[in-house]
């Protein structure tokens, strides 16, 4: 059992997205310790990349600005090493498979220093099920969750892919890449319904989610909610005062789980 | 790797998003059936003799082979092309499939806008919808292409991220790809890309090697001594490569855009400066810093414009089987000119890298041996950029 199942222990999990470096790492630190005191149960740790494909504009923006504002690999590695002498709720890496596989031409040492820091999971979304034996080898050997993906165009796939799912498993609400949407069509009470039939693996549900509504109706349909594009708006919006502000739309996507049972 | 599919060596796969995953796979299924059906094949022969023009000439170049004083220098002509460019073929073969699977609508990614033009062709060709993403920096360096494609009846979108370049018209086109599937089929405009992309676009361009080897045995009754074509992701040059990898006889050599010099930042030469990574959905070499972080590469030339290199040449290099070699702008610009001069062909800025090469070479060898230059576009797209090069503002 990963340090991962903690995070859905109690009740709905609700998952925010942070890209780290936006607008620099000082406010990343803040916003994660507002996100923790504020009912937050995991925290996605966005490592920036220069070409985000399963990004919508918002994040990409976020990426370019914390790019340009001269963040690495590395001194986001030393944030989280910080950050965890105060929080202990579970940490997980979003980014890229080249940004693990080209780390100092040596994706090991990437897996090796992200367990060193606390990272229970990491999150590749241009990395499907057929190519994750690579990376998966790695992450096992030094303690890391390598989070599954399903889509709604899954179908088939479903439970090839929850079978072998760790940690949690991402359900992706919608076609298209991450972003605010004014509504979720998808049949995610379904999906869900087929993971269970193989797994018990938590489900989370991402992409699109930004308001407690919306993250109430999904947690009802699954055990967590993840939201990204509306928190990067509020960083983008606050730049270094962001933590007051996402700690207070934290607390009301938090609350509005809380009631879902 | 437990998943041999798609691989060329340690090349290639199919890194993509999960939402991705069973349009490829359902492309694939479609590939392996349609390329063996006489019906696909008889039609696309059809378009490919009827429609585009070919088979393109393989032109002995009499007046540059005297001049040079070394080889026999032949031109395969994929200029002549309908549309101008060898990009024609793949997506005549493509568009085709495409509609067979029952998709309506195409989206293309294009760099010097060769690529967009022909999907925009084919589209209006077969009667379906087409939308074209071309970096917002290469639509102002190719105003007429983008002209063209809109004449042709296909939407162009200008992409701003990242770089504004072909790339991110990449980016932008998976990204679209991903929030439309149904009856959307992503029209890849090189041998890059997840799998199955970089065998089908190669096999359709295959057939510019297998005229090759024909018209040269005809002209001259043996093999040539080398291969040269410009390589961005590489559609043409594995084209003109691909019926000769088993004849090692035939050198085969790729030109890559040097940009301003492969020791400057501004540069696109993947194979002299790139690191084995994972990027559009293959594991190949791209330009790249130490945390795998795509670097902003440059060339004058928009269709070499590219970090990356698709998987089936990465292996070649790793074998020893192809030669990749640098070329920079100057080189190229130079060699443009001079084929406009020698030959009055103008051949476009991405194909005079490979004449570029061809010009360093053919000196050297021997009056008897042969070298044939994959021409893989005309230049008229090109005369504005590089008249500006040479410190002469034209309007178009």
């Amino acid at each position: 059992m990963s340090n991962i199942s903690k995070a859905f222990a109690n009740g709905k999990a609700f998952i925010p997205f942070i890209t780290c470096g936006d607008p620099d790492l000082e406010t990343t630190a803040a916003v994660v310790k507002a996100a923790v005191a504020n009912g937050a149960d995991l925290i996605e740790l966005g490592i920036p990349f220069s070409d985000p494909t399963a990004e919508g504009p918002v994040i990409q923006e976020a990426n370019v600005r914390a790019l340009e504002g001269g963040v690495t690999t590395d001194k986001i590695f030393d944030m989280v090493m910080e950050l965890r002498k105060e929080i202990s709720i579970p940490l997980v890496f979003m980014t890229y498979a080249n940004v693990v596989y080209s780390y100092h031409w040596d994706g090991e040492s990437f897996i090796r220093r992200a367990a060193e820091c606390g990272i229970d999971g990491l999150i590749l979304p241009d990395l499907p099920f057929e190519e994750k034996e690579e990376f998966h080898g790695l992450c096992r050997k030094y303690g890391i969750d390598l989070i599954s993906m399903i889509a709604p165009t899954s179908s088939d796939r479903i439970n090839m892919i929850a079978k072998e799912a760790e940690g949690f498993i991402y359900v992706v609400s919608s076609l298209g890449v991450t972003g605010v949407r004014s509504e979720i069509r998808t049949d995610i009470g379904s999906i869900v319904e087929q993971i269970r039939t193989v797994t018990d693996v938590p489900c989370a549900v991402g992409f699109g989610i930004s308001t407690p509504e919306q993250a109430a109706k999904m947690a009802a349909l699954s055990d967590g909610a993840i939201t990204g594009s509306a928190i990067v708006k509020l960083i983008a919006r606050y730049g270094k005062e962001s933590a007051g502000p996402v700690g207070e739309f934290i607390k009301s996507m938090k609350d509005a789980l809380s009631k879902v049972h | 790797m437990t998943n041999p599919k798609g691989r060329f060596g340690q090349h290639g796969g199919q890194y993509i998003p999960e939402t991705l995953m069973n349009a490829v796979i359902e492309l694939e299924k479609a590939y392996d059936h349609y390329k063996d059906d006489p019906e696909f094949n008889r039609e696309l022969k059809e378009l490919f003799d009827n429609y585009a023009g070919r088979p393109s000439r393989l032109y002995y170049a009499d007046t540059m082979t005297k001049d040079l004083g070394g080889a026999k220098i032949y031109l395969k002509r994929e200029d002549l092309n309908h549309t101008g460019a060898h990009k024609i073929n793949n997506v005549l073969g493509q568009a085709l499939l495409a509609k067979k699977m029952g998709k309506t609508r195409l989206i293309a990614e294009t760099g010097a806008g060769q690529h967009g033009v022909a999907t925009a062709t084919a589209a209006a060709l077969l009667g379906m919808e087409c939308v074209v993403f071309m970096g917002k920096e290469d639509t102002e360096r190719q105003a007429l292409n983008v002209y063209r494609m809109r004449l042709l009846g296909s939407e162009v979108i200008p992409v701003t991220s990242g770089t504004a370049t072909l790339k991110d018209a990449v980016s932008e086109a998976m990204r679209e790809w991903t929030s439309r599937i149904d009856d959307t089929h992503y029209c890849l405009g090189s041998v890059m890309g997840p799998h199955p992309f970089p065998t089908i676009v190669r096999d359709f361009q295959a057939v510019i090697s297998r005229e090759i080897k024909q018209q040269i045995l005809e002209a001259e009754g043996r093999l040539p001594d080398a291969v040269l074509a410009c390589v961005g992701g590489g559609s043409n040059a594995i084209g003109s490569f691909y019926h000769f990898i088993n004849d090692p006889g035939v050198r085969l050599i790729g030109c890559e855009a040097a940009g301003r010099g492969v020791d400057t930042w501004e540069t696109a030469a993947t194979i002299a400066t790139g690191k084995l990574g994972i990027f559009h959905g293959m594991k190949s070499y791209f330009c790249q810093d130490e945390f795998g972080q795509i670097a902003p590469v440059y060339s004058i030339s928009a269709g070499l414009d590219y970090p990356g290199i698709g998987p089936e040449h990465a292996y070649l290099h790793d074998t020893g089987r192809a030669e990749y070699v640098p070329v920079t702008d100057a080189e190229a610009v130079d060699a443009f000119e001079y084929l406009a001069r020698t030959e009055g062909i103008i051949p476009a800025i991405e194909s005079a890298h490979a004449v570029a090469h061809a010009m360093k070479i053919a000196p050297e060898m021997p009056k008897d041996s042969i070298i044939v230059i994959t021409i893989s576009g005309r230049g008229d797209k090109d005369c504005a950029a590089i008249a500006r090069y040479r410190g002469e503002d034209i309007h178009e």
